[in-house]
């Protein structure tokens, strides 16, 4: 997995690519939030654009995150999810609590 | 073992790793038996549910412990176990990670993938001791399992769950 993240005003994205599993995709994640809310910056995207694969692990490091994140009153969202993670989210009942958009623009401004 | 199933056999040390040798493993299996991508790509994603099961949940991540994973292919599926040296679990004290207060939860999925990724889907116990998942996908082309012996079923066991 690898992970770059850029600011868009008061909003981070993350831009995600490769496989999100158990070991080290999963410790990556982890550390890229803590590091985000270390610097106080809780109004997250995760562009899971390049995305390929995500395995029970890597779901559970996405809510960990997103609860970790809403705990601090920040909010983390879900951009560009590619059919593999867009059909597991769906499986796995996770579309009722992400919220999951196609256009970064619009994801942006849903923060305001 | 029937005349006409292939058997192969490997046993993995309990380490992260183990995860990906053994689906790496399982999809080679899998696309030499004529699975297409999709069913590969369940197949691989269960064998990694499995295993990570076995690791965490029944190795409890000891590096003592051993997993041992074996794949049948028989003329009509194709059969993976999982076996840990652990304590063994009860598949009814498994929380479902559908229910509204699991959705947050931040494990407990692996088994609800591997039942709704493979066709038939059991934990036994293990002659380790610990818990041996069978699971298995049918073959491209062969003929449907008979009514009452597909599907999912659980096998209760005493321990721990995942």
């Amino acid at each position: 997995m690898r992970a770059t993240y850029r600011d868009a005003g008061a909003v981070t994205v993350v831009d995600i690519g490769g496989r999100i599993t158990l070991g080290e995709g999963s410790a990556l994640l982890r550390s890229t939030i803590k590091d985000l809310l270390a610097e106080g910056r809780n109004k997250i995207v995760l562009n899971l654009g390049d995305v390929n694969y995500i395995d029970s692990s890597g779901i559970g490091e996405l809510v960990t995150g997103f609860t970790t994140v809403k705990k601090t009153g920040g909010d983390l969202k879900l951009l560009h999810l590619t059919k593999k993670v867009h059909d597991i989210l769906q499986l796995t009942k996770l579309f009722t609590v992400f919220e999951v958009f196609s256009d970064e623009t619009v994801v942006i401004q849903s923060f305001q | 073992m029937a005349p006409d199933t292939k058997h192969l056999e490997v046993t993995l040390d309990t380490h992260v790793e183990s995860v990906n040798v053994a689906e790496e493993m399982c999809l080679r299996v899998a696309e030499s038996a004529g699975f297409g991508e999709d069913d590969c790509y369940r197949i691989g994603m269960s064998v990694r549910e499995g295993v990570i099961n076995a690791f965490h949940y029944g190795n409890q991540e000891k590096p003592d412990k051993k997993i041992h994973l074996a794949v049948d292919i028989t003329p009509d599926k194709m059969i993976i176990h999982v076996l840990d040296e652990g304590k063994g679990f009860d598949l009814s004290h498994v929380p479902d990670p559908l229910a509204q207060e699991n959705l947050l939860s931040t494990s407990g999925r692996g088994i609800f993938l591997m039942r709704a990724f493979m066709d038939e889907f059991n934990v036994v116990p293990g002659r380790t001791g610990g818990a041996e998942i069978i699971m298995s996908k049918k073959l491209p082309g062969a003929n449907p399992v008979p009514n009452g012996q597909g599907g999912q079923s659980a096998a209760p066991q005493q321990g721990q769950g995942t």
